[in-house]
């Protein structure tokens, strides 16, 4: 080999790898041009990762030549690419604010970002404690003080009085919150603040909290992959991660006193309690909400979807592809543990949806 | 008596083995690395690896085909960028330059070198995500690229002073032009160096992940041309490996092993036709 | 004027010194010119990107230089959710991890460069300096995902109990571990930056005068003598320089140290408790920071970071300027 390149003189091989580069660069470009393909680019949401990238596949296989590719690096991630226009939708748990809105409005050049539920989820107190195997309560004041720093013990009687029988360890409780701008952290905090008045005066409702205590993991699947790592640790996941990864989660109490698990029908009946409060912008907030059998840490996920998009197709084919997920997508909510959306909040998104021209 | 004496010779016999294990923990690391690598990502090897798309979340299988072309697409566009603008601006200052621009060029270079790679990728992402806003396989190209060019232009500069002037001379004495000289006599016959200078600047460049991380982003289908965002192997390593899923861990190590292997392979490859043209030209 | 070749041809000889100038056509067609731009062109664009680079960094920065000034250096709240912005942690923990594995990775590299430069027989030092190199080429995802699965467990098991039982009375060492800290990341950068500082220390080492070594031999000293007492004093500021190389690797570490550094912006005295550093904070954060201050911010830490290992490696340079050493592609 030495030999061989010795041989070769040297402006003809440069010239030669040059143009195989750029023959190969073109070819490549080409490709792009000449498919007939689209592809959407989005970002957001962890919290809805497994849903979308589930209905990114089987949206292809429905209509091959539409890829959707959705990248998963938090709610907060999912807002600020989506307002400043360098992805085509996004995913967020937490709601925009108004300011958030403004802003978004004055860089896309008037263009407005519109909310559209396409699941409902549930947050989930996932811990690991070794020896203990059974599935805990949760008070509302003890994941209050948990995460406050205030509960330090895992055998604090905040936490024993609602597990009797369960021998809880005399270990520091481990705390894993999110490390990246989060809509599930938006959901957590937001719960804690209206059922802790101390949680509330401490921490600021938002996407990136200030945490008094604990670790940062990066997304859901980061504070998922710290607990099942750390012993006598404790962190607030997407339902769907805790049940990919095998996760003990805990149950917690409801406003009527109850301790309910989360699931399918518990998320369900947490929306349906707040139906009526559903506002025509969508960014309903659900969390403790009133009923028996609600899980009081619920959310709908949002996508947002820009009123202006670069071109007409794009702009059709994520139309196309939001009504696919709000009807034919909703099946597959379920086998994810997401709860699918109400027939009537369905009809008003579709109602919504058509308005939208690009 | 003995000379020098015995407590100094008990120093030095003591001073070898503890030096010599600093270099054996250094070396063992290596094949620590290595090995590791090996025994759990080779067993997660297998065809579906090289040939698949990333499975759905929380479904097992899959594998990382277009990160890996990904990867590929990104080192051809940063070779394309890189190389070119480093072996010339190496020629210059080898073989034109002089005075004070050759030493500003020298000074940027160096300071080029310096920049942490996460800034490199800030510095991209406003260069070319938000003008085009979006991202894309060309912005994590040129990202790489323009970490290429301190290298590229380094090793092009030292092994044309390598070569010894009387090639220059002869070549003008014979009525070529300097241009002439240097394309046709003096950069083949450093050739060899910086052809492995370029392999060396490609295996690190190959391996970096944070400059990726908002420049190509992320894809988990084909990217098409070099106008969408694409996967990349590293990233996707990092994604999997700071996940929960099991599945995911797997593919981690064997995505880390065939990077690794990749990237050692070269450098050996390399590093000894390196050496051997340094024999040689002594 | 004419003359003939051994194959009889004719060949067209330079006219003599004085009409040897050329005029700029001719030179032109012979590429000369054109040689001489397009290489200037380039080395020009290496100028113009780095220029363009810090030109970015800073007008990137500007809300958030404007918002806090100076004080974004040692005010040490970071809250994005209520825009306060302070880089006291990030700073904190870069330096606090650099230098832990500076003092980690110098005596060890320090002493595998002595072997390899002067103890050991050159054909075995040429095998393991080939071998060390190839350590310093393993991408930095793989050491951190070696790093989580491998060192961490390692640590938490067997180092951190035995530094715990033989220094837990300091401060450095108190507090719940979990894994993931300043230490656990000490020790990563440790193992990344230690080929830097062999293979520069090595080359360094052997650039050493041999009349310095015979000096000393002739004094009947042993070989470890001649090592210590005359080649590396000789060598110590360009040791220095390559022990600041490894520092501005450390530095700007990015990939490995986020994976087992713990993502806390709080400032801890104790090693063992999780941190942050700078390139950590803006890999995680950078593409989900909404709001355009936040954003700036981050790109000032960016700024802060490019600053410091700019005036590092600058340090760098001038120590070694004595010694022409062949780096390894750093």
């Amino acid at each position: 080999m030495l030999a061989l390149i010795q041989s070769l003189p040297g402006v003809a091989l440069f010239r030669r790898l040059a143009w195989m580069c750029t023959a190969l660069l073109v070819v490549l470009s080409c490709a792009a041009a000449a498919a007939q393909e689209l592809t959407l680019t989005g970002a957001g949401s962890t919290f809805a990762y497994p849903l979308y990238s589930k209905w990114a596949a089987e949206y292809l296989k429905a209509h091959p030549g539409v890829q959707v590719n959705y990248q998963s690096i938090g709610s907060g991630g999912g807002i600020r690419q989506v307002s400043i226009g360098t992805v085509d939708f996004g995913g967020t748990d937490g709601p925009m604010t108004n300011s958030q809105l403004a802003e978004a409005r004055q860089k896309l050049n008037g263009a407005e970002i519109l909310h559209f539920p396409t699941a409902l989820g549930a947050a989930v107190p996932v811990y690991n404690l070794p020896g203990v195997h059974s599935e805990l309560n949760f008070t509302a004041a003890a994941l209050a003080g948990i995460f406050l720093g205030t509960v330090q013990k895992w055998n604090d009687p905040e936490i024993a009085r609602a597990n009797p029988g369960v021998k809880l360890p005399n270990e520091y409780i481990l705390v894993i919150h999110r490390a990246d701008g989060s809509g599930t952290s938006f959901l957590w905090v937001d719960y804690l603040s209206k059922v802790s008045p101390a949680f509330a005066a401490k921490v600021r409702v938002s996407t990136s909290p200030r945490w008094p205590v604990g670790l940062g993991g990066k997304g859901n699947e980061g504070v998922a992959g710290l607990v099942r790592q750390m012993p006598f640790s404790i962190g607030y996941v997407e339902l769907v991660y805790a049940l990919n990864s095998h996760m003990l989660y805990g149950s917690v109490q409801n406003r009527e006193g109850q301790f309910v698990r989360a699931d399918l029908n518990s998320v369900s009946a947490a929306a349906t309690a707040m139906a009526k409060y559903m506002p025509s912008d969508f960014r309903a907030d659900i969390t403790n909400p009133p009923g028996v059998g609600s899980y009081p840490v619920c959310s709908f996920t949002w996508m947002l979807v820009p009123t202006k998009m670069r071109n007409r197709a794009k702009g059709e084919a994520l139309k196309s592809f939001l009504s696919w997920g709000l009807t034919a997508g909703q099946k597959y909510a379920s086998a994810l543990s997401y709860a699918p959306l109400s027939q009537a909040i369905v009809e008003q998104e579709l109602q919504a949806l058509k308005l939208l021209q690009y | 008596m003995q000379y020098p004496p015995r407590r100094r010779q008990v120093i030095n016999a003591v001073m070898l083995t503890l030096t010599g294990l600093c270099t054996l923990l250094v070396v063992s690391v290596l094949f620590f690395i290595l090995g590791y690598l090996a025994w759990h990502g080779a067993q997660s090897l297998n065809w579906d690896f090289f040939t698949k798309l990333p499975a759905p979340v929380g479904q097992t299988g899959g594998g990382m085909a277009n990160a890996l072309v990904g990867s590929l697409k990104m080192l051809l566009l940063a070779s394309v960028i890189g190389i070119p603008i480093g072996m010339l601006a190496g020629i210059y200052l080898a073989e034109f330059g002089h005075g004070w621009l050759s030493g500003l060029v020298r000074y940027t270079t160096d300071l080029l070198n310096g920049v942490p790679s996460i800034v490199m990728g800030i510095f991209v992402y406003t260069l070319v995500v938000l003008p085009m806003r979006h991202f894309s396989t060309l912005a994590g190209g040129i990202a790489l690229g323009i970490m290429m060019i301190p290298i590229a232009l380094r090793s092009t500069e030292e092994f044309l002073r390598g070569v010894p002037n009387s090639m220059r001379e002869s070549g003008l004495a014979l009525g070529a032009s300097k241009a002439q000289t240097v394309f046709t006599v003096i950069v083949p016959s450093a050739l060899t160096g910086i052809v492995t200078g370029i392999m060396l600047n490609l295996a690190r460049v190959a391996g970096e992940t944070a400059p990726l991380l908002f420049t190509a982003f992320g894809n988990q289908f084909w990217s098409k041309g070099i106008n969408e965002p694409t996967a990349s192997l590293p990233v996707m390593i990092f994604n999997y490996a700071i996940s929960p899923y099991e599945d995911w861990h797997r593919q981690a190590w064997a995505a880390g092993f065939v990077l690794l292997m990749a990237v050692l392979l070269i450098n050996i490859v390399a590093r000894v036709v390196l050496q051997r043209g340094r024999r040689v030209s002594r | 004027m004419t003359t003939a070749t051994q194959t009889g041809e004719s060949v067209e000889m330079q006219p003599s010194a004085a009409s040897m100038k050329l005029s700029f056509m001719e030179r032109l067609r012979k590429g000369d010119e054109a040689a001489y731009l397009i290489t200037l062109c380039a080395a020009l664009t290496v100028a113009l990107i780095t220029a363009l680079l810090a030109q970015h960094l800073w007008a990137n920065s500007s809300l958030s230089r404007h918002q806090s000034g100076w004080n974004f250096l040692w005010s040490s709240e970071w809250d994005p959710g209520s825009e306060i912005f302070g880089a006291l942690p990030f700073i904190y923990g870069t330096l606090v991890t650099s230098v832990l594995s500076l003092i980690i990775a110098i005596p060890i590299g320090l002493g595998a460069a002595i072997f390899l430069a002067e103890m050991a027989p050159r054909k075995l030092s040429d095998i393991l300096t080939f071998l060390v190199e190839l350590l310093a080429a393993v991408p930095s995802v793989i050491f951190g995902l070696l790093g989580i699965f491998v060192l961490v467990p390692f640590l938490t098991a067997y180092v951190v109990p035995a530094l715990r039982a033989l220094f837990g009375w300091l401060p450095i060492f108190q507090g719940a571990f979990y894994g993931v800290s300043y230490f656990s990341a000490s020790v990563v950068l440790a193992i990344m930056i230690v080929p830097f500082i062999v293979s520069i220390s090595r080359e360094v080492l052997l650039s050493v005068p041999a009349s310095q070594r015979e000096a000393m031999m002739a004094l009947g000293a042993t070989k470890w003598d001649v090592t210590w007492h005359a080649v590396v004093p000789y060598a110590s500021r360009g040791i220095m320089g390559s022990v600041f190389l490894a520092l501005a690797r450390a530095l700007g570490e990015t990939m490995a140290v986020t994976m087992v550094i713990g993502n806390v912006p709080d400032v801890h005295v104790s090693l063992l408790s999780p941190g942050y550093t700078i390139a950590a904070v803006i890999a995680n954060e950078f593409t989900e920071a909404t709001g355009d201050l936040y954003i700036h911010a981050l790109i000032e830490l960016g700024l802060v970071l490019f600053v410091t290992t700019m005036i590092i490696n600058a340090a760098a340079r001038l120590l070694m300027l004595r010694f022409k050493v062949q780096e390894v592609n750093a």
